[in-house]
């Protein structure tokens, strides 16, 4: 496997500007007889589309939902990272560039880095003459908010609903185009395996998830905007439909799959209530604050109500832990610090499985500190005593900031959130890892071009919150409209690589769509008496258990087999009902369950190799065992600074690792620190 | 949390294209309080798959109330009984122990079902593509604060900016009109400065997409609003018809006025 990264000379603030003069260009009149595919149609692949279509080609964009709309970039909730310095708080594309970097552990490649830090602010730009209603300040300007991870101000954000904003826009602009013409809209469809034409990727299958028909889909080049595998837990804070297949799929087509044990747990989710969940729910960050985390002291006091344990039997975990930081610590380290005390016995909420798996985030001192303020300013009401208004203002303070959350949690657990501390629990959020690719963010399958958070290039090991929905915009609107002519201006339009007609060449394409029918058939034909989903759980459990938060040579070396084990066992066992040809959710629940089942042994593997503790990626043998920073992630950058890339090596053999060095041109790497 | 069971009967809508469509009963035992409505049917499911039989097909997504693909008409009322939420966000402890529920597809002519509790909505689709956008292409906005827009006005744009584009008004509407639906889109664009050069043109093209769907006209009842697990409201229908009002009558001018000679 050939890594290029094809990273421009000269210096990181010159790069980006460097490449998009040397890129080649496609004469306007030559565009429409270009055809690009897009699958899927989040922020990366909605943006995409738009613009490829504005530029004049000719789009197909695939999704499996009943509209664009409704991908799950539509669920972020905080906001959206942009270095405008509209705060004038000492914000610049180089803090916002050195902020991602560190926050990544130091496993991002520089250079994608710093365009995404570089292409930000036009971001903004386009959302909001999109008619994106960000939050504003009452001189009309644009408000924003602090975020984890940085000391500026530089969130923008839409109420709690940032992410359903963007996406509504991105939405808006690929309608145009779809009215227009320009772009035709496959909803219902499912990306099923990838077809190279002479080493180039040169379209894709797909099946009509309506009536079942397998299809093939020819065009100049294929651009994968497919989202993350955190699906792969079972349980997590994805889509229910979210999956791996159309980047596994291209895996074993060849396309290099970069650092898959990079997971972020977000550590403020709602437990979960039993075995009967299907996904969990997240709590934003930005309850921490204004929360704060505990567990009891003693072990004999979980059960009891949490009003009922005194202060001084309560364990403030991440205030004794890390002073400085205390609830606002980051994600990852918060994570860690909720399983250890539940491994200790110490969790609080209701015994699932014999566990009680939960921590206290409570607002009791923040009610409090905010009714007294307010009371001072306010006053009471008559017949009121002092402890009740306090209460009373406090508690309509804490609606101000938090309503829709605390109603949302009430909504869920039945419980009141503003009478009894909140429950909260680590939970699979974000892959920071996904499929290989270059500076102009093409795999190393010449024609593939990955984005958005199916590809692996710029949160490193580890994602600040607010940066997702940066990056999904900046590849679709910024970047790939740059890269993709490029690549389009050294192919001939409607041309395999060889020179014969895309529609002529049709041994490929039918060879793979073949393929594809005979899979189904075989998962029809199996009818044995385990259902996929039984499956999914089983595999999630082992997931979490030994690929989750801490992870050990002893525990990582067990899952693989057990993982093997577990896909002998569904090739054998599993019960697909209904017919190939018809609407069939449990047949495309197979299909991906067969994909996670070879997927999360890959991450297994790979998380099993990369002997150091960076970001998400936390090995229980690397951390400080001594002095004040004991207990925390050890990373070894003379031997893991690089990326890792898997080859697919057939079904039974053991895939091939590759590396690409990640050389550090212009950054001083540290330890990440938070005492 | 409770942690209490419920046994429930369900009563579920099954419609396969070629085959009678009917009601089907289902005992579903042992559901958690604490599971989502959309979590007892996936237990329905796997019940009905243990044997041998064909799930019943439904849509969900995000599972946290904000992709809009859920839908479903529980005992008469989209998204079930318990006002501003989704069905995905609507928890069993809103039901009784031996309850029978009956579920349902979204029932509007221009939502067609495709199979069981699946329906079409691409009908909502095409009238965004008529002109439920501002045209602006990638690379041409100017500076975010270049127009300064009053707290108040981006505020209401916000909360008409709020739909999930669900279907649920649409449901609910003995008339299956998409009022509200449209209302929501027009008003949130049309409100903001950067809506305005294309407001007549936006609304014209929308409400003219939205009648060729087959959607039915309003006639006040405010079922759509009791209905929306987004708390869009009907004043929102209101500023459409203002804005169309102002639309239909500057068109009906410039049809009738003299058309300049060219080449300016």
């Amino acid at each position: 496997m050939k890594l290029d990264s094809k990273i421009p000379s000269g210096p990181l603030k010159d790069k980006w500007t460097k490449a998009k003069f040397e890129y080649k260009l496609v004469n306007p009149a030559n565009r429409r007889k270009y055809h690009i595919i897009v699958v899927g149609s989040g922020l990366a692949g909605s943006a995409a589309a738009a613009s490829f279509g504005e530029q004049g080609y000719n789009v197909s964009c695939f999704c499996y939902q009943d509209s664009p709309r409704r991908a799950h970039s539509i669920a972020a909730q905080g906001g959206i990272n942009s270095s405008k310095n509209y705060q004038n708080d000492g914000d610049s594309v180089k803090r916002l560039f050195y902020d991602t970097l560190k926050g990544g552990d130091y496993r991002a490649r520089e250079a994608n880095v710093f365009r995404l830090a570089e292409v930000s602010g036009g971001i903004i730009d386009q959302c909001v003459a999109q008619g994106v209603p960000f939050a504003r300040e009452y001189g009309g300007t644009l408000a924003n908010r602090s975020f984890g991870g940085a000391q500026v101000s530089r969130t923008f954000y839409a109420r709690g609903q940032t992410g359903q904003q963007l996406l509504l826009g991105a939405y808006s602009a690929i309608s145009r185009q779809i009215g227009l013409g320009q772009v035709k809209m496959y909803n219902r469809h499912e990306m099923v395996d990838l077809v190279l034409v002479d080493g180039h990727a040169k379209g894709i299958v797909a099946r009509n998830m309506v009536t079942g028909k397998v299809e093939t889909y020819r065009a100049d080049c294929v651009v994968l905007c497919t989202g993350g595998y955190g699906n792969v837990f079972y349980l997590s804070t994805n889509a229910v439909g979210c999956n791996v297949t159309a980047a596994y799929r291209a895996h074993k087509r060849g396309a290099g799959f970069a650092n898959p044990c990079y997971t972020q747990i977000h550590p403020t989710c709602i437990p979960v209530h039993g075995d009967q969940q299907s996904k969990l729910t997240l709590m934003s960050e930005s309850l921490r604050n204004d929360g704060r985390v505990w567990v009891p002291k003693k072990k004999d006091d979980c059960p009891k109500a949490p009003a009922s344990i005194p202060e001084d039997a309560r364990d403030y975990y991440l205030e004794r832990k890390y002073p400085s930081f205390g609830n606002l610590a980051p994600r990852d380290i918060s994570s860690r610090a909720a399983k250890e005390a539940c491994d200790d016995g110490r969790g609080v909420g209701p015994e699932v499985n014999g566990k009680r798996l939960g921590v206290y985030l409570d607002f009791a001192a923040a009610i409090q500190r905010y009714g007294k303020i307010a009371l001072l300013a306010r006053g009471k009401q008559a017949g009121e005593t002092d402890e009740q208004a306090i209460l009373r203002l406090g508690e309509a303070a804490i609606a101000e900031r938090y309503g829709n959350l605390f109603d949302m949690y009430a909504c869920i657990t039945g419980e009141n959130p503003y009478k009894t501390p909140m429950r909260i629990y680590p939970a699979v959020h974000y892959t920071m890892g996904g499929l290989w690719v270059d500076y102009d963010l093409q795999s190393n399958i010449p024609g593939l071009f990955v984005a958005g958070e199916a590809n692996f290039s710029d949160h490193g090991a580890n994602r600040l919150g607010a940066s997702a929905l940066m990056q999904g915009l900046a590849d679709g609107y910024f970047v790939l409209p740059y890269t993709v002519p490029n690549y389009l201006a050294q192919q001939k339009a409607g041309k395999t690589p060889g020179g014969v007609d895309l529609d002529k060449a049709n041994g490929p394409f039918d060879k793979v769509k073949d393929e594809v029918n005979a899979l189904h058939k075989r998962l029809l034909g199996i009818q044995g008496k385990t259902t996929p989903r039984e499956f999914h759980k089983r595999l999630g459990n082992l997931m979490w258990e030994y690929c989750g938060m801490a992870r050990t040579k002893e525990g990582l070396t067990y899952a693989i087999g057990e993982i093997q084990k577990l896909r002998t066992e569904f090739w054998k066992d599993v019960k697909v009902v209904g017919t190939a040809e018809s609407l069939n959710q449990e047949l495309e629940r197979a299909g991906r369950v067969a994909d996670f089942l070879e997927f999360g042994e890959l991450m297994c593997r790979d998380a099993l190799i990369r002997e150091e503790s960076c970001g998400g990626h936390f090995r229980s043998e690397h951390q400080v065992l001594e002095g004040a920073e004991k207990g925390e992630a050890l990373r070894d950058d003379e031997k893991f600074s690089h990326a890792a890339v898997w080859e697919y090596a057939g079904f039974d053999n053991a895939p091939v690792r590759h590396v690409e060095p990640l050389p550090y041109e212009e950054t001083v790497r540290s330890m990440r620190s938070y005492k | 949390m409770s942690g209490k069971n419920l046994n429930l009967t369900l009563r579920v809508w099954r419609q396969t294209p070629g085959q009678a469509d009917k009601f089907e009963d289902h005992q579903v035992s042992n559901v958690s309080e604490d599971s989502s409505f959309l979590e007892m049917m996936d237990i329905l499911n796997e019940q009905i798959v243990a044997q041998g039989g064909e799930p019943v097909a439904f849509d969900s997504d995000c599972r946290e109330g904000i992709c809009g693909m859920c839908s479903m008409t529980i005992n008469g009322m989209p998204h079930g009984p318990v006002p501003g939420v989704t069905t995905c966000q609507l928890h069993m402890r809103n039901f009784k122990d031996g309850e029978t529920i009956t579920i349902e597809p979204w029932r509007a002519r221009p939502f067609p079902v495709m199979k069981d509790l699946v329906v079409d909505r691409a009908a909502f689709d095409s009238i965004i593509q008529a002109g439920g956008f501002i045209s602006v292409r990638t690379g041409s906005a100017i500076d975010a604060n270049i127009h300064p827009i009053a707290k108040d006005i981006a505020d209401r744009a916000m909360d008409a900016a709020e739909c999930i584009g669900c279907g649920a008004c649409v449901a609910a509407c003995k008339n299956s009109s998409a009022m509200l639906f449209v209302g929501a889109k027009v008003s949130q664009l049309n409100s903001l400065p950067q809506g305005k050069p294309e407001k007549d043109r936006r609304t014209l093209a929308m409400v003219k997409a939205m009648d060729e769907s087959k959607f039915g006209a309003c006639t006040n009842y405010g079922e759509c609003q009791a209905a929306c697990p987004k708390g869009i409201t009907l004043d929102f229908i209101a500023q459409m018809n203002r804005d169309y009002a102002v639309a239909k009558v500057k068109d009906f001018f410039k049809s009738t006025g003299k058309k300049r000679a060219g080449g300016d």
